[in-house]
């Protein structure tokens, strides 16, 4: 199997401080005015220590979590205010100078890469929690309070903000708005698109605008859906009204040691065929947990050929009927060693393996690409196999390490950037981890974002209608095309364009055919 | 050319009757599309030659937010009603968007799932027979879409832009495209189907669904309790709080008569009975006195997910009007104090409400801007999604929308030439 030519087409470009910073990127709007303009309308309305325009400083924001690529922008803005966004925002739209919203810069897809040519408006300093209410079950809080503190803060009165993305430490809820940040527990509780209420944002052309009520079902479309996930390309949010959660009564957390990773599945898909919807369900294989016993001995049950994790959580009687049922269907599916944790630090224990799935490869292996994509789930044991065919066949390792229960994987691809080609070949069996999903009905990603890196890969999702009419409402927003351009799309629409619509009466007339 | 003819030959067509009329204005022609290849021929006609369109699935709502600004074709989402797939093991369905709701209910019980949806009118018969000589009553699918149709069970699972994770359709202008997928977890491109979801047929016409499905509980239980006026707050605040995980906490109040809760419960058989007892032991001091103790039945009361059961008019005004959670109770009582009848989720913020039979149009418009007034300080929302004729004429049936200039550009992208429903919705939309 080999990739078809236009998937290898054109990636972002590495490094682009090779060019000298000089070129336009690919995707980029019609070329307007520069951040020199840019900069001398910000004097004055920022003060000076917020515009970095120093070359060391500025190679420090040069790229967010996907470190592969990297681009050194040519003004940083540390937006101090919600006027800062704005004022940054309205300058760059009166020159037409893109710009990238970036908060913590954990993001796992390159969607914050900064733009040569361009302004990066970085979030992380707008860290005000403005309201907790738990009796209302909302938070009000800046971009840049970071996803755990929302957790944090509302703990003490019950409450929790469900997204708990991995880097939940350091992400910020400006990201996960950006990138619809989903984590283990979204089978259970949704994505950060079911938890937000309503937005505070600047829009491309850097008008001030707010989305939604703190009351779902605020009249007219629902842009705060549009918005959420939409990677920095249609505005940056100032402000979010976020849902908290109540705690549950009762976590159950179980671990389940198998030898191979059919039988993992095959409990996972009887857990679900029973009717439970567990808060999570995860599965780390043989190589993935290598891993982790090698960073953090997290004890999982010696000689797995997989281990499953399921967390089972609500109210205490229908925590303890689900538990029952899971403990014999695992025992059904061959189950070698069966654990329970209900306290907090013993269910940190189980965790602990998994959570440090990604940074643990690191002992296994000099490099990796963590990859993000989605089958669905009754594909799982076939696309699995397949990818260990593949991995034999290209003698390239992977580890596994996925959220089981939505179909959610995260293969990481094991490689030696040293030993030459390996970079090469760790990239084309990331690719064709992405075909498998596509193939079988998934997604090229299931909660890290398409990005800077997944673009080229949108068009085998998606027809070219279908990423025309989702760029319509791009060119509402911004039809300049000045916000995160390049990102998702491959190829950007102008807008004012409008290909297939019929201008007259007369439909024959465009095809060149005779009228009289 | 009469629109007849012109669009003869992209779908079955026929003359409009008498009935085919969308809110008092009549249409010329009824399309039945069986496909989405249909649909694009005929809207690729219709674009063609200017003809303004409105879609209908039952035509339940099909009255709902405001008369369109003109009408040549009522497009019927009926024929394309295939369950297009079940699958089991994904816990999604695949369905067209002239799906009854309560027939897709039918078809996924088999195997043992559901998509949460409550149809608030699901005793709604069609204004028009339907085809195929069945009786079905009650929304399909792709009206229950275009309206974000949600009821008790909301709390749960949230509302249909939560359960709608693909949608398949066709724009003004034929193109047909898609979003979303068959995965419940996806974030590639931006989520049309959220866009799509509430829209109220007015960017494009949706011709397939993809939803996320739960599994029936094996038994469910009700706990309902009368409550003092004074005391609402007090109650739903421990119900919302309780650690019992109701999937819906529902209130109704009318006038001259104490306000009723009910909490839903679902679960296991044992589970269920546990927690309601739990649940009643906390509520009962709170119920009101004199009336009779908390119950806990497997019975939903009478009112549940019916806001329009206690309607007395031929065409009542309908309104919904939200508030954050703490300010429920005081949006109930204000609703209350204005003579309506409310039905909602308490748990959500989300209320339905009935004004008195036969209201005059100025007293309507004088109570519903007081409603919008309360629910607006409350962090909500006020929206009458129907009304008579000389009500809508009077009333603002949208309030303030914040981000309408947004959405009018929105509007603007995906229907240049204002083809789909123009003026129904927000902002003469």
């Amino acid at each position: 199997m080999t990739l078809e030519p236009e998937v290898r087409g054109p990636a972002p470009q590495a490094d682009v401080r090779a060019r000298g910073g000089e070129g336009a990127q690919e995707g980029g709007p019609a070329r307007g005015g520069t951040v020199a303009q840019v900069l001398a309308d910000l004097r004055g309305a920022v003060p000076d220590p917020l515009l970095l325009t120093d070359p060391a400083e500025l190679e420090t924001y040069a790229c967010d979590g996907l470190a592969a690529y990297r681009v050194t922008p040519a003004l940083v803005v540390l937006a101090d205010s919600a006027d800062h966004v704005t004022e940054t925002v309205r300058a760059c739209a009166r020159h037409r100078v893109p710009f990238v919203a970036r908060g913590s810069g954990t993001g796992l897809s390159g969607g914050a890469l900064p733009r040569a040519d361009g302004v990066l408006l970085v979030t992380s300093r707008l860290r005000t929690l403005h309201e907790l209410r738990p009796e209302d079950q909302r938070a009000v809080v800046d971009p840049g309070v970071i996803n755990l503190q929302v957790t944090k803060a509302a703990n003490p009165r019950g409450y929790y903000f469900a997204p708990d993305p991995s880097s939940q430490q350091i992400c910020s809820i400006g990201g996960n708005v950006a990138e619809n940040s989903g984590g283990a527990h979204c089978l259970k509780y949704g994505f950060t698109a079911n938890h937000v209420l309503a937005l505070d944002l600047v829009t491309p052309s850097g008008e001030e605008v707010r989305l939604g009520t703190e009351a779902p079902d605020a009249p007219g479309y629902d842009l705060v859906g549009a918005f959420v996930g939409s990677e920095g390309t249609l505005g940056v949010a100032t402000r979010a009204v976020v849902r908290l959660t109540r705690l549950p009564e009762e976590v159950r957390t179980v671990l389940a040691g198998f030898a191979t990773i059919d039988q993992a599945g095959a409990a996972t898909s009887a857990i679900i065929a029973a009717g439970i919807v567990p808060a999570a369900i995860e599965i780390m294989d043989a190589l993935a947990i290598e891993a982790a016993e090698k960073a953090v001995s997290c004890g999982y049950p010696a000689g797995a050929g997989a281990v499953l994790v399921v967390e089972l959580d609500g109210a205490a009687e229908e925590v303890a009927h689900e538990y029952d049922q899971v403990e014999r269907i695992c025992a059904e599916q061959g189950a070698f060693e069966f654990r329970m944790a209900t306290d907090a630090l013993e269910r940190a224990e189980i965790w602990k393996g998994r959570k440090s799935a990604f940074a643990a490869v690191g002992r296994i292996s000099p490099d990796y690409i963590v990859q993000d994509g989605v089958v669905p789930r009754t594909a799982l044991p076939e696309v699995l196999r397949e990818m260990s065919r593949i991995s034999a066949e290209r003698g390239v390792r992977v580890a596994n390490v996925f959220h089981a229960g939505d179909g959610n994987l995260h293969p990481l691809v094991l490689f030696d950037a040293a030993e030459e080609g390996a970079t090469e070949r760790a990239e084309e069996v990331s690719g064709m981890i992405l075909d498998l999903c596509i193939r079988h009905g998934g997604s090229i990603t299931g909660e890290h974002g398409v990005g800077a890196d997944k673009a080229r890969y949108m068009p085998r999702m998606f027809t070219e209608e279908d990423l025309d009419t989702m760029q319509l409402v791009r060119c509402a927003f911004d039809p300049d095309g000045i916000a995160n351009p390049g990102k998702i799309y491959p190829t950007p629409r102008l807008c004012g364009e409008r290909p297939r619509v019929v201008q007259g009466a007369h439909a024959l007339a465009t095809d060149g055919v005779e009228l009289f | 050319m009469t629109p007849l003819e012109q669009l003869a030959g992209t779908c079955p067509v026929r003359e409009a009757g008498p009935e085919d009329q969308v809110d008092g204005v009549p249409a010329r022609v009824v399309a039945r599309p069986g496909s989405t290849e249909e649909t694009s021929a005929l809207l690729r006609a219709c674009h063609a030659q200017g003809l303004a369109v409105v879609v209908r699935g039952h035509g339940t709502k099909v009255a709902w937010g405001r008369p369109p600004e003109r009408l040549d074709v009522i497009l019927e989402t009926t024929a394309m009603d295939a369950l297009v797939e079940h699958s089991r093991g994904d816990l999604i369905a695949i369905a067209g968007a002239g799906m009854p709701l309560a027939r897709l209910a039918e078809r996924l019980a088999e195997g043992g799932h559901q998509l949460v949806v409550d149809d608030l009118v699901a005793d709604a018969a069609p204004p028009v027979a339907g085809a195929g000589g069945a009786e079905v009553r009650g929304s399909t699918l792709g009206g229950a879409v275009a309206t974000n149709l949600c009821g008790p069970r909301r709390l749960w699972t949230g509302s249909v832009r939560d359960l709608v994770i693909g949608v398949r359709f066709v724009r003004a202008d034929g193109t047909v495209a898609k979003a979303g997928g068959r995965v419940v977890k996806n974030v590639a491109g931006y989520d049309l189907a959220k866009l799509l979801t509430g829209s109220f047929g007015t960017l494009a016409v949706v011709t397939e669904v993809t939803v996320r499905l739960h599994p029936l509980p094996q038994a469910q239980r009700w706990v309902v309790l009368d409550v003092a006026e004074e005391d609402l707050a007090t109650v739903l605040g421990s119900a919302v709080h309780s650690q019992t995980v109701p999937q819906a906490l529902e209130v109704h109040a009318r006038p001259g008569q104490a306000p009723q809760v009910a909490v839903l419960l679902g679960g296991t058989d044992g589970g269920v009975q546990a927690r309601a007892a739990r649940l009643v032991d906390v509520l009962a001091p709170l119920a009101s006195r004199g009336a009779p103790s908390v119950s806990s039945t497997d019975r939903a009361p009478g009112w549940w997910a019916r806001p329009l059961a206690a309607a007395h008019d031929e065409r009542p005004v309908l309104v919904r009007a939200t508030a954050r959670i703490s300010g429920v109770a005081e949006l109930v009582a204000a609703a209350v104090a204005h003579g309506m009848t409310v039905t909602g989720s308490a748990g959500v913020g989300v209320l339905h409400a009935l004004l008195p039979a036969a209201s005059a149009p100025e007293d309507a418009r004088a109570a519903l801007d007081d409603l919008r007034a309360v629910s607006e300080r409350l962090g909500g929302s006020t929206v009458v999604l129907d009304a008579p004729p000389e009500v809508k004429a009077v009333a603002d049936s949208w309030g303030e929308v914040p981000g309408l200039d947004l959405m009018r550009r929105v509007k603007d992208e995906f229907d240049p030439t204002r083809a789909l429903a123009p003026g129904r919705f927000v902002g003469g939309l």
